[in-house]
């Protein structure tokens, strides 16, 4: 048998589970529900203020909660990165370990937790919520890349008369964007679709565009709900290009 | 001393890494325009010593000097030296140019200033018009000219070259030694250089450092290491060697492969053990005549280009390599002669092991952190310190290590013309050397035995 047909199976299951689903959405979008050709889903989304508002609302908190997750995460895996103590790796796996465990479970767990302290549910809790599950997804590429960048680099620059912060900036900083790229497209794009961790951390009463497109799903309005989805895959494509454009080597940092 | 004169002091540097001794107490100074080779086998501390001149490594004991200055806890961006590093370092996110230039950015140099002096360098190291290239995309040759040109831009006092041509090709390789040589006269900075080549070193250097196991063996010029070295590392590493055992019987008279030759060395005493040296070109070859100082068959002759290498055996066993332009078949009969200026004669470091050991009792006594029997010994007491003596050949090594008393691995083989004589480090970490005519290899793992009747016992 010759190694390509091998694939073929995969090729099988890409039609049906990736492929299928994607020109479904697509045909969805365009049609009304009679199974016309229509652009009234776009209309409406353009028109109605509260879906639009929703879709400008969990851009807003994607970009915040990925940022958080830069501040947070950058100097997080340069810790993890350079400490001797965690040359064992334990520091790294406590900081991964959350992520095995169920996406729901944790956000559960939060959400007792925030009872626990009195604290309110809501934005607040939305955006710890978010950047508590995703942490992991940005310090993960980044002390990846930092963990393999060669260490002559940071002493060539020493020699040529950079102080530690030069260093930094000049070198470290430069040398690690492939990771904190990965990091941004494995933390950004999923906030922008989440919906548990808005349901459970805010009661209800933030809707993300995730949530959005669950309910339409959900009451049967398949076209309108597949005109949003295509929406949003066309944001998610076009953060992937500019990513993409900027770092020619971003999925270095992913494993 | 007078500090003047130098332009780096190093004094008494020692560095460990955990129990591994990297460096002990070495001292080397260098003068100001000097062209310095730190040579060495891998792993003989080297390279270390060089991170702790340009300030990557801190030494765990000693002082260095740079300028007369005490910078021995500078941090490396404000030492008045730069790198030439192996694996080049180049920044991978800058251009050719950028690259150069960073040093000068980070000084505030003015940016038409920068640019003059980063064209100067490209054309020293005759890489003119790649200021806009990708690093990337150059060869291994040319991002070696381009690091180059990133440290002497910089115009440091010292320059610091870790195997700067280990990972070129020979050709390039030779190439870039003539540049370096040119361009250490053009700069007149102060160059140490790191290198395992010893015929780099012969061929750049005004001063050659041996280094081996973290001590300095020998410092001296190109010509003072090839053809007077300080001991026999020196003599087995610089060069192709015939080491010898002999005996000095008498000034300007040296006795080994069982017969007396003429030399030139005194001042040894009468009867002193003595290593001898004799370089391969050194050895004069003819066919079988009376004329001769000894005979012996050719064992092998091999062409190496300009030369020919043959090996000779004598009558009694000895076997001496021998190089010279004409060929002599396997198998003749042949006469040599050495000139007495050719011998050179070396005091012998040690010529039995000896080492502090402790009586545990009357049969047994500790060396080396182990216990090994020895014949009885009459008034010393357990616990007693003494003093242990175990000839070289009394030693036995043996292939399964679960056979010996302790375990070593050979460190250092040095073939002596009838046996080897080989370091062993054992897991104690001290030296046992061993003479042996079985055959092993370096890092070989092997197991130690000594006969109770061979370790000599004397009260301290």
């Amino acid at each position: 048998m010759k190694r390509g047909s091998w694939s073929f199976p995969y090729f099988i299951f890409l039609l049906i589970f990736v492929v299928l689903p994607l020109a479904l959405i697509f045909l969805y979008a365009f049609q009304d529900a009679e199974g016309n050709f229509t652009l009234k889903n776009f209309s409406k989304f353009i028109s109605s203020p509260e879906a639009a508002n929703t879709f400008v609302y969990s851009i807003g908190v994607a970009i915040i909660t990925t940022v958080l997750c830069i501040l947070l995460g950058y100097p997080a895996a340069y810790i993890l990165s350079n400490s001797e103590l965690c040359r064992s790796k334990v520091m790294v796996v406590l900081f991964i370990l959350p992520m095995w465990i169920n996406i729901l479970v944790r956000t559960l767990a939060t959400v007792a937790l925030f009872d626990f302290l009195r604290l309110p549910l809501g934005e607040g809790a939305l955006i710890f919520g978010m950047v508590y599950n995703f942490l992991p997804f940005m310090i993960y590429p980044i002390y990846n890349t930092l963990q393999k960048m060669d260490h002559s680099y940071i002493e060539a620059a020493q020699d040529l008369g950079a102080s530690p912060m030069t260093v930094f900036t000049k070198v470290v900083a430069p040398l690690s964007m492939p990771g904190v790229m990965s990091g941004v497209m494995m933390v950004f794009m999923p906030t922008i679709s989440t919906f548990a961790i808005a349901e459970l951390l805010t009661m209800n009463n933030i809707k993300l565009f995730g949530t959005t497109i669950q309910e339409n799903i959900n009451n049967g309005m398949w076209n309108y709900g597949a005109a949003l989805s295509l929406i949003m895959l066309v944001i998610i494509f076009a953060t992937n290009l500019f990513s993409d454009s900027e770092e020619q080597t971003n999925n270095e940092g992913i494993i | 001393m007078n500090n003047s004169n130098f332009i780096i002091e190093l004094s008494h540097i020692s560095k460990s890494f955990g129990e591994k001794v990297v460096l002990d107490d070495v001292s080397l100074y260098v003068k100001k325009g000097e062209f310095v080779t730190i040579l060495g086998p891998s792993g003989c501390g080297k390279t270390t010593l060089l991170r702790i001149l340009a300030g990557f490594g801190t030494a765990d004991e000693g002082e260095i000097k740079i300028g007369g200055a005490d910078i021995t806890n500078v941090p490396p961006h404000e030492r008045p030296v730069n790198t030439v590093f192996q694996r080049y370092a180049l920044f991978p996110h800058l251009n050719v140019y950028d690259n150069i230039a960073f040093g000068l950015k980070l000084k505030k140099v003015k940016e038409d200033e920068i640019e003059t002096r980063v064209r100067k360098a490209l054309k020293m190291v005759g890489m003119t018009d790649y200021e806009w290239r990708d690093v990337n995309s150059l060869s291994g040759g040319q991002q070696q000219r381009v690091a180059i040109a990133r440290a002497i831009i910089n115009r440091p006092q010292v320059l610091l070259l870790d195997e700067p041509l280990a990972a070129l090709d020979l050709k390039m390789r030779k190439d870039m030694q003539m540049e370096l040589k040119e361009m250490h006269k053009t700069l007149g900075i102060t160059f140490v250089y790191v290198t395992h080549d010893q015929e780099e070193a012969l061929t750049l250097s005004d001063t050659i450092v041996v280094m081996s196991e973290g001590k300095v063996q020998q410092i001296g010029t190109p010509i003072d290491i090839y053809n007077e070295p300080k001991n026999s590392f020196v003599a087995d590493f610089i060069g192709e060697s015939n080491i010898l055992n002999g005996t000095m019987v008498k000034d300007k008279l040296v006795r080994f492969m069982g017969q007396e030759f003429e030399c030139v060395d005194k001042g040894m005493g009468e009867n002193a053990p003595v290593d001898v040296v004799i370089r391969p070109e050194d050895v004069y070859i003819m066919a079988k005549t009376d004329s001769g100082m000894f005979e012996g068959v050719v064992q092998s002759c091999i062409f190496k280009g300009v030369h020919y290498e043959m090996l000779v055996t004598t009558p009694n066993g000895y076997e001496i390599m021998i190089q010279d332009y004409n060929a002599f078949e396997v198998g003749q009969q042949v006469s040599m002669i050495i000139k007495p200026s050719d011998i050179h004669v070396m005091q012998k470091e040690r010529i039995c092991n000896t080492f502090e050991g402790s009586m545990i009792d009357s049969t047994h006594v500790e060396i080396m952190g182990k216990e090994f029997v020895c014949n009885e010994q009459v008034g010393i007491e357990g616990g007693e310190k003494v003093e242990v003596e175990v000839a070289f050949d009394k030693v036995e090594l043996m292939d399964n290590k679960e056979d010996g008393t302790m375990v070593g691995d050979v460190r250092f083989i040095l073939y002596k013309g009838d046996h080897y004589h080989l370091t062993i480090r054992t897991e104690n970490g001290s030296n046992l050397y061993v003479d042996t005519h079985d055959v092993w290899d370096d890092r070989d793992i092997v197991g130690i035995k000594i006969q109770p009747e061979d370790i000599k016992i004397k009260r301290v």
